[in-house]
């Protein structure tokens, strides 16, 4: 069987991707990408580096796929999720599905990649323009050392 | 106490602040969770544990897991996927 998920150094093609959700008796289909943006949380952003644990990842993000077909009655379901240094405007993730009608499509879509957001060991690293970087969702040591003065 | 043989290995901002992707560790430790705080103190990781996760031997594994001699241990910091 195919893999349904996939973790890639490469850059996404929507548009490939997409081609691979279609079948005849499939009503809906949708899908959500990921972009890299130049800002966050007020900091402008040049650059983001992904670094994963691939296959853990990869065998995660398969099965939030195969989670996401037990639960929504779909026709097809993929997802990609990129990993290296990217540029502002990259696409980082791509989540596809197709299905009979819209309600399933929407709903699946939506819980592939609130899943894989929340537990494929995948981190992110800003690197500001003013030349900082920041780990995204992970403590500082200035945060710990505050916590530790209290 | 018995000590055993493993070897941990981090990722992310866990690697930049241990200086290694990867140490033998000589332990007491019994558990995941308690291997996760030995190191943690250690190397000053910032992030509570029930943030973070563990895998041992290539899969995740919960906190509360035993370790034994030779197992590889890895530290997972919070996730940013997306």
């Amino acid at each position: 069987m195919a893999k349904a998920f996939a973790i890639t150094a490469e850059p996404i093609d929507p548009d490939t991707l997409k081609r691979r959700l279609e079948a005849d008796h499939a009503g809906a289909c949708v899908t959500f990408e990921g972009w890299v943006r130049d800002l966050n949380e007020g900091e402008a952003v040049d650059a983001l580096e992904y670094e994963t644990h691939s296959a853990i990842a990869a065998r995660e993000g398969e099965a939030v796929i195969a989670e996401a077909r037990e639960r929504f009655p779909l026709i097809a379901a993929e997802g990609v999720h990129r990993v290296g240094k990217l540029a502002i405007g990259d696409c980082a993730v791509w989540v596809g599905v197709s299905a009979a009608h819209r309600g399933a499509a929407f709903d699946a879509c939506r819980y592939i990649i609130d899943e894989i957001k929340h537990r494929l060991p995948i981190w992110k690293k800003e690197h500001y323009e003013k030349g900082a970087t920041a780990w995204i969702n992970c403590a500082t040591q200035a945060t710990s050392d505050a916590s530790s003065r209290e | 106490m018995a000590m055993i043989d493993l070897t941990a290995r981090y990722f992310a901002v866990f690697r930049e602040r241990a200086g290694c992707e990867s140490e033998a560790v000589s332990t007491s430790s019994q558990t995941a969770a308690e291997l996760f705080d030995e190191v943690a103190d250690r190397h000053g990781f910032a992030d509570r544990r029930d943030r973070c996760k563990v895998a041992i031997n290539g899969a995740l594994a919960a906190w509360d897991s035993a370790l034994a001699g030779g197992d590889e241990v890895l530290f997972f910091p919070p996730v940013a996927g997306g």
